[in-house]
């Protein structure tokens, strides 16, 4: 027996408390004193006693939750924690991330006064060195965004460099970006420190303990089972790091979290011979692939090789972290890389080679939140080697999550819902992260798709398309085609565009989109998700009422957009709800809100056997008719009347359509041009697309891929969610009042705080912007999260953006704010406030000119539509 | 470094025979498609050529074709005289017209490899790698068991077991036609039974007869009227390509070693003082030998002695001058006509029909074998069995030098780690050199090493990874004008079972 009860140890003054911690963690004899059993309940159970668990044991207790139990199955801090290079690195390239890295480094700063444990805090700044121009674009993209949170930093010349960092060689860079405030740590220490403020918090922390699985009974988290007997709890927080996915799985109820371990390697020297400053910056050589840290007066370096060494793909292996072998041959080219920037290490002796795995996730990104299966099991893990740059911040928005319901941040890109069980196969982690690894240091340019754990989705019509020169990229595991390179287009050139600039399909979605615009096209949009509600009575249609903040109590045919909206009104989903009878419901959303959207409504659903909700995105091929002649198509293979007077814009009918019955065909597009969408049962997938095809031929038919869709939608200023739209944006914010029925007759989630907003009006505003001295063929391409400026003050980011060949500009959708000159305390905004303003999009540092709007341009809308047509109702908003 | 093809039909445009595309069977079927794309390229414009093959992909383009296999079977309770064998082959026309076979009886003892180097495309080839150990198989079977094989098809039972093949995974067969073929042997082994030998043929005589019986059913099955459009279609092929045989027998200490054409099999010797030495067991038959010039002389008339070697070809055409098929260099102008008049399409089926100058006194080409007997001696260490694409680059003692070198380094290891360098620079010269020397000695199988050091050697015989790579990156339509298809077997005996054999009596 030998757990031991840390928390009894406090500490009397910082500095003596520490040792004294220490000592009752080392000392055999000493933990014999301290054995005490596990408490028999809690309200919280956090396992993994690293950076994460502590960062989360640390937050909760601060936020005023005490009864929590932090188990370790080791030693405190002993994993990848303790091996890992303590560099904190606020250069990230999503938002969210940065935010949460730039409040770690503050954290951290701070935490040796807090908790008097030396943490190793130093602020040497960081240097990201670019060898080429492309990398230098995607520093300068970063530099941007940095800036406009308030993190110092700056593009400076290869010269700059070699003053900044004596050892540098700097004669093959182009330019670098400066972070002066990043810094290094010791990351044992940090995470010890964490869990001292903790203890002393109350929290009360058990080593040597480990938690066999988790108790769940109806869906609910009831308990832990360790190897020392069971304590109940409310809440889990899975915190296990790279043991986290076989720990989701030892659940009877399996949670999902899609991660895995690769081997990581880095070197540790002696000191050179006039030793290092331990404020030398840390240089990151991306192109190189490594990271070179000072460290005791030597330095610290490792790097992300392009051939990763997976491991642990079977579980849980009883080697010791420790004992990893190094393996030095694997290690050359980082070597050599290394040599090539710093040569006159040459004569460094070396102290050893560390091996100490990480972990990645299928998508680069950490993974946090709750599992949409167990109310109460919460997660965090998967750091894709930026633990200790994420630990505080990942740390604090979990704790929010639990203790408010949410964190204070719009956290979707991390949240574990966007993963389902689809994910969890570990020979798709395997190949996955052996990607996504080297793909930390290679460049991301826009439009990347994975590579590994493709085809797993697939439409019926895969193939048909695949022949007729489909591109493919991937969402939750499904294909869906870019776009169709014609039979004369040289396959070999296309494949190799990795571009910041024009990219060069160009052409060929400039035709795909003239064709929607002039004839028809057909898109294959299978991956949608797609939900039916069903009730006996009106069951369906109250709980719907009460989750959607439109009015559903539509006539039988109609389609209603609306938003799922939480609380405080920010969209959980947005979709389009046909009402196929009285008492049925088909609902679509993005293809990504299979897991997130499921668990929603099955969170907020009464149970009631006579309610029934299904997931049927299985069920249905969906393709998408755009364009003119699409209403001559389906007359065609229908024998019924499509023009608008008999099927009206936002209409749903079942029909035939060529030999088959039982076609759901929905006058809607998604992009706001004149056609259909069919939802046509999967055995009848073939079928319709040929009929479609051979039928279609006569009016100019062709396929078309979704980046001609993406650039129809954006030019005509629809939003998308996940992209647009997030948990903390409101309908109100993006001028979709009409989408909200605040007097439909009954209360609905979210209303109150959309009353209130609308008394006290938004403090944000999606708004179009159209670039207007963007030179499409010379300029850099917008992609998203580029900062926007008003009057030269910065207002807010983009979160999309596409060319509109129509327009023949860019287009860009972004919030903007009204930012306090002074307090810089955000104020309301109006659409005067809107139209008041000079706007420029930051493009890499370069600042476009660009028109705000916040209604579509109209000319753009060419087919009639309804009258009570939301859409166009968008038009006439306020 | 621009070398002659072999096949002087049409000088003009080497290894210009679309034929039937095979689905780029030479580079076998485990390399991925991604890699197929970087290395495979259809066109010779210039801007095509910036892919440069890693050593990783050059490693895995050269070891497509591998097939090794350790012989464990024992031979009456004595373990067989042959340990293992280690076979690649890389394919420079497209598709390969170089193939191989490996099998052991399975009625009678004994292990066959076998070399065949198709020309004028790879239907020959292909015909005689499927059937020709059939054959042998059956010439070397007793009467009993000739007759039971007859019984068996008259009663219309399950056949004995002929061979055991030993195949990579990418060597092809055709299916489709085995019936007939099955036919044409049964009438074989017919005739054998008719000759009432009780013990069967010698070893020598079985091969001597397996190989002109096939050559002979090859030339008639095309005569005789076929219904079936493909059959006689690839009959056609068959026939009117050619392809040399080089086909080693081994049943304990005996190697006998049939060879029709220019491939060759060397032997590798090591003598008791450890020197090594080479020793050929197979003559070329080609315009270079003497004594196939004079019997080429004595088999036609005098006033033939000037054309029927011009060039250094037969009758200025073709390169080897024994050689299954080509019946354009066997058969009468009569025949050949009556034959093609039968409607073939023939440009379809990509057939040359011509007849070459001074053509008089047909047959001028014959697949009789010259068949050489060695008794296997405990100083026989191995047998390299390989395609002209090998012994036009590299000579056999150098052929043997680098199996020997190769058998050398797989007991060795690279330079050692336990020894830690103590700074970064010698680490990093020392990870280097091991990684240098693991990218050429990586090969595990010998023939793979060969094929590399045929293609990637320089005129010093050094090896250069550049030229490697660049013969790798050929395109398709001009590999065939820098190198042939290589095609190698290395055979290892097992010295201590032949010691035992010599000492047991």
């Amino acid at each position: 027996m030998y757990h031991r009860l840390l928390s009894v140890v406090r500490r009397q003054r910082t500095g003596r408390g520490w040792q004294n911690w220490s000592s009752g963690r080392s000392g055999a004899s000493a933990a014999e004193a301290h054995s005490v059993a596990l408490p028999a309940q809690a309200q919280v159970v956090i396992c993994g006693g690293g950076i994460m668990g502590t960062s989360v044991a640390y937050h909760l207790s601060k936020m005023g939750w005490k009864d929590i139990v932090l188990l370790e199955q080791g030693r405190l801090a002993a994993g990848s924690t303790r091996f890992c290079a303590g560099i904190l690195s606020t250069a990230r390239h999503l938002s969210i991330e940065q935010k949460m890295a730039d409040y770690s480094n503050k954290l951290y700063q701070q935490l040796e006064q807090e908790t008097g444990i030396q943490t190793g805090y130093i602020r040497t700044g960081s240097i990201f060195l670019a060898q080429t121009q492309d990398r230098l674009i995607s520093l300068k993209r970063i530099n941007s965004r940095l800036n406009v949170i308030g993190i110092p930093s700056e593009i400076i010349s290869p010269k700059k460099v070699a003053e900044l960092h004596p050892l540098l060689n700097v004669h093959d860079l182009v330019g670098a970006m400066h972070v002066p405030e990043d810094a290094v740590v010791s990351s044992a220490d940090v995470a010890l420190a964490l869990a001292s403020a903790a203890s002393q918090n109350g929290v009360q922390i058990y080593d040597r303990t480990s938690v066999l699985h988790v108790m769940v009974k109806k869906g609910q988290v009831t308990g832990v089972e360790t190897d020392k007997g069971q304590i109940e709890c409310q809440y889990f927080v899975n915190c296990a790091g790279q043991w986290a996915y076989e720990l989701g799985l030892s659940n009877e109820e399996p949670v999902s979290i899609p991660l895995h371990a690769c081997e990581h390697f880095y070197l540790l020297t002696r000191p050179l011979e006039t030793p290092l400053q331990s404020n030398t910056p840390t240089i990151v050589d991306a192109d190189g692939r490594i990271y070179i840290r000072n460290w005791q007066g030597g330095i610290l370096s490792g790097g992300f090789e392009k051939n990763p060494k997976p491991i642990f793909t079977e579980g849980k292996n009883q080697l010791e972290i420790q004992n990893l072998q190094e393996d030095w041959d694997h290690f050359e080219p980082l070597l050599s890389s290394l040599l090539r920037r710093m040569p006159e290490l040459d004569t460094l002796e070396i102290m050893k080679l560390v091996n100490c795995p990480e972990t990645f996730t299928p998508d680069m990104r950490c993974i946090l939140g709750e599992s949409p299966l167990v109310q109460g099991y919460f997660v965090l893990a998967g750091m894709n080697s930026a633990g200790i740059s994420f630990g505080g911040g990942a740390g604090r928005y979990l704790a929010e999550w639990m203790v408010h319901g949410y964190p204070s941040e719009n956290i979707w890109e991390l949240d574990l819902k966007r993963f389902g069980a689809l994910q969890s196969s570990r020979t798709f982690l395997r190949h996955r992260v052996m990607e996504v690894m080297p793909l930390l240091y290679d460049l991301k340019v826009p439009r990347w798709d994975f590579q590994t754990g493709r085809q797993l989705r697939t439409s019926p019509l895969y193939d048909r398309l695949d022949a007729q020169g489909a591109r493919w990229m991937e969402k939750h595991g499904f294909e869906r085609p870019k776009y169709f390179v014609p039979p004369d287009k040289d396959l070999l050139a296309l494949e190799q565009s990795k571009t910041f600039y024009k990219p060069d399909w160009f052409d060929i979605v400039e035709s795909e989109v003239k064709c929607c615009k002039e004839a028809v096209c057909v898109i294959d949009m299978s991956s949608f998700t797609k939900f039916e509600i069903t009730s006996t009575g009106d069951q369906a249609l109250e709980v719907l009422q009460y989750l959607f903040s439109n009015d559903l109590d539509v006539p039988v045919g109609h389609i209603v957009h609306t938003g799922m909206l939480n609380e405080g009104g920010g969209y959980e989903n947005d979709c389009s709800i046909a009402r196929l009878s009285k008492r049925s419901f088909f609902m679509i959303s993005p293809t990504d809100q299979q897991v997130h959207c499921w668990a929603w409504l099955k969170k907020h659903m009464p149970e009631d056997s006579n309610l029934l909700l299904e997931d049927v995105t299985w069920k249905y091929t969906a393709l998408n008719l755009i364009g003119p002649r699409a209403v001559d198509v389906l007359s065609e293979l229908s024998y019924a009347p499509m023009t608008p007077d008999h099927f009206p814009s936002l209409f749903c009918k079942e029909m035939s359509v060529g030999y088959a019955n039982g076609i759901r065909v929905m006058s809607m597009t998604h992009t706001g041009e004149p056609g259909f969408m069919l939802y046509i049962p999967i055995e009848y997938a073939l079928h319709v697309y040929n009929e479609v095809m051979s039928v279609g031929q006569k009016y100019g038919i062709r396929n078309a891929g979704y980046y001609a869709l993406r650039s129809l939608r954006i030019e005509k200023f629809f939003a998308f969610w996940g992209q647009d739209l997030n948990t903390l944006t409101t309908p109100l914010e993006c001028g979709r009042e009409s989408r909200v029925k605040l007097e439909k007759g009954m209360d609905f989630m979210g209303r109150d705080a959309l009353l209130q907003q609308k008394q006290n009006g938004v403090y944000k505003r999606l708004t179009m912007f159209i670039l207007d001295d963007h030179d499409t063929d010379l300029d850099l391409w917008p992609w998203w999260g580029e900062p926007i400026y008003r009057n030269g003050q910065y207002a807010g980011k983009t979160t999309s953006s596409a060319y509109s060949y129509t327009l023949e500009r860019h287009v860009c959708l972004g919030f903007v704010h009204n930012f306090s000159e002074d307090t810089g305390e955000e104020q309301v905004v109006t659409a005067d406030f809107i139209n008041r303003g000079e706007y420029e999009i930051d493009i890499a540092g370069h600042r476009f000119q660009a028109k705000a709007k916040l209604y579509p341009v109209t000319s753009l809308f060419t087919h009639k539509r309804r009258k009570d047509d939301v859409e166009l109702s968008d038009l006439h908003g306020k | 470094m621009h070398r002659e093809p072999d096949v002087g039909f049409d000088p003009g445009s080497p290894g210009s025979c679309p034929g039937p595309k095979a689905p780029v069977k030479s580079i076998g079927p485990c390399s991925g498609s991604a890699l197929q794309k970087a290395y495979r390229h259809t066109s010779t414009e210039e801007d095509d050529f910036h892919l440069q093959l890693s050593p990783e992909q050059v490693n895995e383009v050269l070891r497509a074709g591998e097939s090794a296999h350790k012989i464990l079977d024992l031979v009456s309770g004595v373990p067989n005289s042959v340990l293992r064998f280690e076979s690649n082959q890389l394919a420079a026309n497209s598709p390969v017209e170089d193939r191989r076979g490996i099998a052991s009886c399975l009625q009678t003892n004994g292990l066959m490899f076998g070399i065949f180097d198709g020309h004028g495309g790879h239907a020959c080839a292909q015909a005689v790698s499927e059937r020709l150990f059939y054959y042998m198989a059956v010439s070397l079977m007793s009467q009993q068991t000739l007759e039971q094989m007859e019984g068996a098809m008259e009663s219309m039972k399950p056949l004995l077991p002929i061979l055991h093949w030993l195949k990579h995974p990418g060597d092809s067969i055709y299916k489709d036609v085995t019936s007939v073929h099955l036919d044409h042997l049964r009438v074989y082994w017919q005739e054998l039974l008719d000759l009432h030998m009780e013990m069967g043929l010698n070893i020598k005589e079985a091969l001597m007869y397996s190989f002109q019986r096939l050559d002979s059913d090859i030339s008639l099955e095309v005569q005789a009227p076929l219904e079936d459009e493909m059959t006689r279609n690839l009959s056609l092929q068959v026939a009117f390509s050619g392809a040399t045989a080089c086909v080693a027998h081994v049943d304990g200490v005996h190697l006998h070693v049939a060879n029709a054409g220019d491939c060759r099999a060397v032997l590798g010797v090591q003598e008791d003082n450890g020197m090594w030495s080479c020793l050929p067991l197979t003559c070329d038959h080609n315009a270079w030998n003497p004594a196939e010039l004079s019997r080429l002389k004595g088999e036609h008339p005098e006033s033939e002695d000037r054309t029927v070697i011009m060039d250094n070809r037969l009758l200025g055409v073709l390169m080897p001058c024994r050689a299954f098929g080509d019946v354009q260099l066997k058969w009468s102008k009569e025949l050949q006509r009556s034959v093609l008049e039968r409607g073939f399409d023939t440009e379809a089926l990509n057939i040359y029909q011509f007849t070459p100058p001074h053509y008089y006194t047909p047959p001028y080409l014959t697949a009789e074998p010259e068949v050489t007997y060695h008794q296997l001696r405990p100083q026989d260490k191995f047998l390299v069995l390989a395609s002209d694409g090998l012994w036009d680059v590299l000579g056999n003692e150098e052929v043997v030098r680098l199996v020997v070198d190769h058998l050398a380094e797989a007991g060795r290891h690279k330079p050692d780690l336990a020894q830690r360098p103590a700074n970064l620079g010698l680490m990093q010269s020392l990870l280097l050199q091991r990684k240098a020397q693991g990218l050429c000695a990586a090969d595990q199988n010998a023939a793979t090493r060969l094929i590399r050091h045929a293609i990637g050697s320089n005129e010093y015989g050094e090896m250069e990874p550049e030229r490697l790579t660049a013969m790798l990156t050929l395109p398709e339509d001009l590999a065939r004008m820098y190198r042939d298809d290589i095609t190698v077997t290395v055979v290892y005996f097992n010295s201590d079972s032949i010691d035992a054999y010599y000492k047991g009596g």
